[in-house]
C-alpha cells in the first residue's frame, strides 16, 4: 500500500486564526491537486507559536460547528489532515494540540505532554499539560502524533510504538538556534538525528513537519523530513522557506524491514514494565 | 583552551536578511534607515539591509561632528558608493554645541552621550522622511558590556546584528565584502579625537568575545573561566560590567499596582497579529 504524504512547512500570522485557516485551505487545494492522501501542518499551525497572552483568544474546539474546524472537516473528505491548534477543554484548560481529521471526522486529538519551560521557551506558563500518549487507527494503518518537545523525550515515541503506531507524525514550531561553523543549525541537527534514530530503532516511518517564518527574532527553520523503517531519509524540505514537500510512502517497507530486523517482535515489554516498576518504587522510597 | 567563535556566514546571512525583510515588511514598511558611522558594525547592518530590502530602499545617514575623524566620513562614503544606496549627511555640530556651551564644566562622557542621542534624533527624523525603520547597529559584545548610550546608538526598531560577537561581525563583514578600510581599522565610537573602544574599555574585543562566549553562551561560571586560563581580574571586570549594565538592556521597570501590568503580565510579541 502507498501513502502520498504532503508536509506543509508554513509561516503563520501570530494570533490571526482566520488568516491562517485561509492558508491551510489554499495548501489543501494544492495537495489535493497533487493527489496527496495525507497533509500535515506544523505545531500550532492555525495560531502561531509565541502566543503568550493570546492563548485564550485563539482557542478552538475541534467540532463540526466550530467556524475554524468546519471547513477543515469538510476538506478532510478529500484527504486526511493533521492541523496544529490551541484546544480548550470544557473546563477551560488550554492545550497545544494536533488533530487528525479524516472523512469529515476528528479521528484523534493529541495534547502536548511535554511543555518546555526553560531557555527561550515558556509553554508551561501558558498551557495545560496533556496527560496521554495514544496511537490511533487510520485508513493507512495505525499512527501516532507528537508535538515538538514530546519527541525530545524518548518515552512518548516508545509508547506510541508499543501502542501499535507504524507511522509517527512529529510536528514542530522549532526556533533555529546554535549557529556555529557548520552548515546546519544545532537545533536542526538535533531533531534530524533523533528522527532518524526513532525510525531506525522502531523500524517505523517517522515524519517531521516544522514551521518556517519569523516571530520577532525567532526564525523557525522548516526542513521537513521523512525517514523510512530502515532509518533512511526519503525526503527533506528546504530550510527557512515556506513550501510543501511530497513523499510517496511504500507502506510495504514495514514488512520487509521487520522481516529482516525483528526489533518490534523481540521488544521485552514485560522486562521494561518490571524494571520500571522497580525503579519507580525505589525512587519513591528514596524521596521521602 | 581553544575557543572557536567561527560561524557559518552563509547561514547567518540567510537568517539575518530574512529577519530584516520579515520584521520591516510585516509592520507595513519596505524601507530602512541606518546611521553609517564608517565603522564595521553599521557597515554590516547596512549591507544586510541592502541585501534584504534592495539598494533603493536603504538610506544611509552620515552624522559627523566637527571633531569627527574625516576618515569616518570617507569610509562611510566608500560603502555608500559600493552599495549604490541613497545617502544624506547631516552634521550635528550646530545642534549639540549650544548644549555643550551651557556648561563650561561639561565632560567628555557627557558630550559623547549628547552626540549619540542627537544622532538618534536625526535618525528617527529621517525615518519619517524616508518612511523607513531605523535598523540597529549594536553587536552582542557591546550590548553585553553596556558599551553604548541608552536612547542613543542603542535605539533602533530592529537589530539584525545583536546576537553576533564583534569577531563574528568581522567574519560576516568579510563574507559580505565590506571594504578593507573599514574591516581593518581599530573600532572607535569616534566621540572624541583619537578615541578607540579598546583603549577605553581597557581590553581587546577578541579577548572579551571569548570570555563572554564562555560566560553567556556556554554558561561557564567566572571561576571556570579562570580555570581555563583567563586572568582573574579581567574576568571580574567583565562580569561586573555585564551586571552593572543590565539596565541598558531592559525597558524601564514599571511599579506594579494593578492586576495586569505592562512588562510583567501583559505579554505579547511585537509581531502580534502579523
Amino acid at each position: 500500500m502507498k501513502l502520498n504524504l504532503a508536509l506543509a512547512q508554513i509561516a503563520t500570522k501570530l494570533g490571526d486564526v482566520e488568516s491562517n485557516l485561509e492558508k491551510h485551505l489554499q495548501y489543501i487545494e494544492q495537495a489535493k491537486a497533487e493527489k496527496a492522501d495525507l497533509l500535515v501542518f506544523p505545531e500550532l499551525s492555525l495560531t502561531g507559536y509565541v502566543l503568550q497572552d493570546l492563548v485564550a483568544s485563539v482557542a478552538h474546539r475541534p467540532t463540526d460547528n466550530d467556524p475554524i474546524f468546519k471547513p477543515l472537516l469538510e476538506a478532510s473528505h478529500d484527504l486526511d489532515l493533521v492541523v496544529g491548534f490551541v484546544d480548550e477543554d470544557s473546563r477551560h484548560r488550554f492545550y497545544i494540540a494536533s488533530a487528525y481529521l479524516s472523512a469529515g471526522k476528528v479521528v484523534h486529538v493529541h495534547h502536548k505532554v511535554y511543555l518546555p519551560t526553560y531557555g527561550l521557551f515558556d509553554e508551561g506558563r501558558f498551557f495545560a499539560w496533556g496527560d496521554s500518549v495514544r496511537s490511533f487507527d487510520t485508513r493507512f494503518g495505525r499512527m501516532g502524533m507528537l508535538i515538538c518537545e514530546d519527541f525530545w523525550h524518548a518515552s512518548p515515541p516508545y509508547l506510541l510504538w508499543l501502542d501499535g503506531a507504524d507511522i509517527l507524525i512529529f510536528s514542530s514550531a522549532s526556533p533555529g538556534r546554535g549557529l556555529n561553523d557548520r552548515e546546519k543549525l544545532e537545533s536542526a541537527r538535533w531533531v534530524e538525528r533523533v528522527s532518524k534514530a526513532y525510525a531506525s530503532m522502531f523500524t517505523s516511518f517517522v515524519v517531521h513537519c516544522n514551521r518556517v517564518g519569523f516571530e520577532d527574532g525567532l526564525l523557525f527553520w522548516g526542513g521537513a523530513t521523512v525517514n523510512d523503517p530502515n532509518g533512511e531519509l526519503l525526503s527533506q524540505g528546504p530550510y527557512f522557506e515556506e513550501t510543501i514537500t511530497y513523499t510517496e510512502l511504500d507502506l510495504n517497507q514495514l514488512r520487509r524491514t521487520r522481516a529482516r530486523l525483528p526489533l518490534l517482535r523481540d521488544e521485552r515489554t514485560g522486562l521494561v514494565q518490571n524494571e520500571l516498576a522497580r525503579i519507580l518504587s525505589k525512587n519513591r522510597q528514596e524521596k521521602p | 583552551m581553544k575557543i572557536d567563535l567561527t560561524i557559518n556566514t552563509s547561514v547567518a546571512r540567510t537568517i539575518l536578511t530574512g529577519f530584516i525583510r520579515s520584521e520591516v515588511t510585516r509592520v507595513g514598511y519596505s524601507r530602512g534607515v541606518i546611521g553609517l558611522s564608517g565603522g564595521i558594525d553599521s557597515a554590516l547592518s547596512c549591507a544586510l539591509a541592502v541585501e534584504a530590502l534592495g539598494r533603493e530602499n536603504v538610506l544611509a545617514v552620515r552624522m559627523p561632528y566637527k571633531s569627527s575623524s574625516p576618515e569616518s566620513l570617507t569610509h562611510a562614503q566608500i560603502l555608500i558608493e559600493q552599495l549604490e544606496i541613497p545617502s544624506t549627511t547631516i552634521e550635528i555640530t550646530d545642534m549639540v554645541n549650544p548644549l555643550f556651551n551651557l556648561d563650561s564644566n561639561i565632560t567628555k562622557l557627557r558630550k559623547g552621550n549628547i552626540m549619540a542621542r542627537e544622532r538618534m534624533i536625526v535618525l528617527y527624523d529621517q525615518s519619517e522622511v524616508f518612511k523607513g525603520l531605523v535598523i540597529g547597529t549594536s553587536n552582542k559584545t557591546e550590548i553585553l558590556l553596556g558599551y553604548s548610550t541608552q536612547s542613543g546608538d542603542a535605539a533602533s526598531a530592529i537589530n539584525p546584528i545583536g546576537d553576533l560577537y564583534k569577531s563574528q561581525v568581522r567574519q560576516l563583514s568579510r563574507a559580505m565584502n565590506i571594504p578593507s578600510e573599514i574591516l581593518e581599522k581599530a573600532p572607535s565610537a569616534d566621540l572624541w579625537e583619537g578615541q578607540t573602544d579598546e583603549d577605553e574599555l581597557g581590553f581587546a574585543y577578541e579577548e572579551a568575545d571569548e570570555l563572554l562566549y564562555l560566560l553567556v553562551d556556554q554558561r561557564y561560571s567566572p571561576q571556570e573561566c579562570v580555570e581555563v586560563g583567563f586572568d582573574p581580574s579581567f574576568v571580574d571586570t567583565v562580569v561586573a560590567r555585564v551586571r552593572r549594565s543590565q539596565f541598558k538592556r531592559m525597558q524601564p521597570p514599571i511599579a506594579k499596582l494593578s492586576n495586569r501590568t505592562i512588562g510583567y503580565d501583559f505579554l505579547y510579541l511585537r509581531d502580534w497579529g502579523s
